[in-house]
């Protein structure tokens, strides 16, 4: 449904901006990479702006710190109405290394609604290309949760029951499984 | 002077080609030492919870249901990807992939959760020795994390909670 919603929403360009609270610059410099020639996204018409009021999507970067998820908050609600918001990086996704210190709150999604995740210390610039495809629909992702199950006992348990008696000996018949 | 400036600037310019990787296009290898998400292979991991202790972002949780079974689970939210986990590993059951294209709308996506059975004993079904109230305070992989709210709890068994720490003494307030 938000695929569905963001292709029409922004079925143009996207227009960028890009906010660090608090991150250590390597997200920033992946964004910023990914406006070099060499991962060139303006050819899909991203644009970096420099003011919220003029962008459609936010690239969050760092966790939401004590110091600036004011602002933060005052830039997402500046930014008008149909707004994407992305969090890049592991901090911005789940608060980083030092998600329990004191001055860093937790991840963005914490301060401000976040649409689509982007994980990585830092992702890749192909990874953030891949993400924003993600988000325009026009790849499908890629993962998905994991979850695994071992249902049978990898060794099986001695019982008495497996004892056979052989002439004079008692065997366990279960011995070569152990 | 200026004309012949900008004309050499231009033959460089052309000299140079395209650089633009066609990235959406095609898709791009990764350098062979890149470490990417880390896969848990479930047949091989004995569940000692190496990795759970030596994760710096602490985002390996182990929450033993029972004696036998132990869950493990890792969260993907906030892996740095240094691949300690997998340094640390005695099985090599955790491999870094050089998978990177991990955007997604929601963060459960690239979580991994393993239930594994825990060794016992042949005979009685039970582990092999039960560890005193101070061994157990040392025991670094005996772990009850909180798994709904993806909370890192470091409690020995001493201080199950509704257990009294200390019941002998009875404190009152006025």
């Amino acid at each position: 449904m938000l695929k569905n919603l963001c292709q029409k929403m922004f079925g143009r360009s996207l227009w960028v901006y890009h906010a660090n609270s608090g991150g250590c610059n390597g997200c920033d410099i992946e964004v910023l990479n990914v406006l070099t020639p060499y991962y060139d996204v303006e050819r899909f018409g991203i644009k970096l702006v420099g003011s919220p009021r003029h962008a459609d999507v936010m690239l969050c970067q760092g966790p939401a710190m004590r110091s600036t998820a004011v602002a933060l908050k005052r830039a997402y609600e500046a930014m008008p109405a149909p707004k994407l918001v992305f969090a890049i990086g592991s901090c911005a996704c789940g608060g980083g290394i030092w998600f329990d210190s004191y001055s860093v709150m937790g991840p963005v999604e914490k301060i401000v609604p976040v649409n689509y995740y982007i994980p990585g210390c830092p992702p890749r610039p192909e990874a953030i290309i891949y993400g924003v495809a993600v988000a325009l629909g026009l790849i499908d992702k890629k993962t998905s949760p994991v979850e695994f199950k071992q249902l049978e006992f990898p060794i099986p348990r001695y019982h008495p029951s497996d004892l056979r008696l052989e002439g004079d000996l008692v065997v366990y018949t279960r011995a070569e499984k152990v | 002077m200026s004309v012949l400036s900008k004309l050499e600037e231009t033959l460089a310019c052309l000299k140079a080609g395209r650089v633009t990787l066609p990235y959406p296009a095609q898709s791009q290898t990764v350098p062979e030492k890149f470490r990417g998400r880390p896969i848990f292979d479930a047949a091989k991991c004995i569940g000692c919870g190496g990795c759970a202790n030596n994760c710096p972002a602490r985002e390996i949780l182990v929450f033993d249901v029972c004696q036998e079974v132990r869950i493990l689970k890792y969260l993907g939210r906030r892996c740095t990807y240094c691949g300690r986990c997998a340094d640390v590993c005695p099985e090599k059951a955790i491999t870094m992939s050089h998978e990177f294209e991990n955007g997604t709308n929601t963060i459960g996506d690239l979580g991994q959760q393993l239930d594994l059975f825990m060794s016992t004993c042949q005979r009685c079904g039970r582990c092999f020795k039960p560890a005193s109230a101070l061994e157990e305070l040392k025991m670094k992989g005996y772990r009850f994390d909180d798994l709904q709210n993806e909370r890192w709890i470091y409690r020995s068994k001493a201080y199950l909670e509704g257990d009294a720490v200390a019941d002998d003494i009875a404190i009152e307030l006025d």
